[in-house]
């Protein structure tokens, strides 16, 4: 099983070949929340989550609105 | 006539009409973060009791492996009763406060009000201009309605709104310091000059320095500490809300003219022997 090593949040992380933006937010427990995904950079629509598939390196950044002022 | 009734020919005749921030009005003159709560629930209470409109969120990366099922904060405070406005908090450069802002909107259902604060230093938390405005311009160009918090420097403020920012936000003392209002001259100067609002961002630490702001002819306060870490935060927030309409109200009564001799309030004539 070949696998790729991203970046997540700034930290490395594994996953399959092959694996969408979409199947990494669902690994995550993250679908249906409120979050917001760029891939190096770039902001990606949820709608458009399925048709990425992630490469090795990419720099992937999953984020939520928190307490601040 | 019972004493509170007021006959319609003495009220007001100026009825404020509330805040109006790139065509949208709002009832409320406050707004408030979400920073430094003890827990959601106490984010809610305060901002319920503040009656605000505008609630500002900061952006951050999920914690990996422990979030998914914790609460959210915007389901406290929920997106379809009050205005979110994101802010870059934590951002030191232009690219970083645009790169968070593109997130923010994303989260939001695209919508484009913002908050653009790119720190200088994280002593002092002032703002670093020359990043704000390179942020600002990327930003505009990009279709968001910037509110910017910005040095008091009336300079700064114009060539701001110039950019096109909908609002300028003047911190009135050091973000988190609680010292209120410490320059008043420079930001009756921003005021004076403004085509758009200006709301002081940062610095007021009690309800009487929200009040001086208003007094002083600013369009509203934003705070956050003021209110999280009074002892009693959600009281606080009322007092906000309170002070906040009172030193509005008194903008617009226009206060007495101050004068270096006392006048009796009562008459000297008819005096008794």
């Amino acid at each position: 099983m070949v696998s790729v090593k991203i970046e997540l949040n700034g930290a490395a992380h594994m996953l399959r070949a092959g694996r969408s933006l979409h199947d990494l937010i669902a690994s995550l427990d993250l679908l249906g929340k409120r979050v917001a995904v760029a891939v190096n950079r770039e902001v990606i629509p949820s709608p458009r989550w399925a048709g990425r598939v992630l490469q090795p390196d990419d720099r992937v950044e999953v984020v939520v609105a928190i307490g601040g002022g | 006539m019972k004493l509170n009734d007021t006959p319609d020919e003495i009220r007001p005749a100026v009825t404020d009409v509330g805040l109006t921030i790139a065509g949208k009005t709002y009832a409320s003159r406050l707004l408030v973060g979400t920073g430094k709560y003890r827990d959601f629930d106490e984010t809610r209470a305060a901002v319920d009791a503040s009656g605000t409109d505008i609630v500002t969120v900061t952006i951050r990366r999920v914690n990996i492996g422990q979030h998914a099922h914790e609460p959210n904060l915007l389901d406290a405070v929920p997106p379809d009763r009050f205005t979110i406005l994101p802010n870059t908090g934590g951002c030191f450069n232009a690219k970083d406060a645009v790169y968070t802002l593109q997130l923010a909107r994303e989260l939001l259902d695209g919508h484009p009000l913002c908050k653009l604060e790119v720190l200088g230093d994280e002593k002092t938390l002032f703002p670093n201009m020359p990043e704000t405005l390179k942020a600002a311009e990327a930003l505009v160009k990009d279709g968001f309605e910037v509110m910017v918090y910005c040095s008091d420097d009336p300079i700064q403020a114009r060539i701001l709104e110039d950019i096109g920012c909908v609002a300028v936000m003047p911190l009135a003392s050091l973000i988190g310091s609680g010292m209120g209002i410490l320059n008043p001259w420079n930001l009756s100067l921003i005021i004076e000059q403004a085509r758009v609002p200006v709301i002081v961002d940062a610095g007021v630490g009690t309800a009487s320095d929200a009040a001086i702001a208003m007094e002083l002819g600013c369009d509203g306060v934003l705070m956050n500490t003021a209110i999280a870490h009074a002892r009693e935060p959600v009281r606080m927030a009322r007092a906000m809300r309170l002070a906040v309409q009172a030193g509005r109200e008194a903008f617009l009564a226009g206060r007495m003219p101050r004068r270096f001799a006392a006048s009796p309030s009562s008459p000297m004539a008819g005096r008794i022997a």
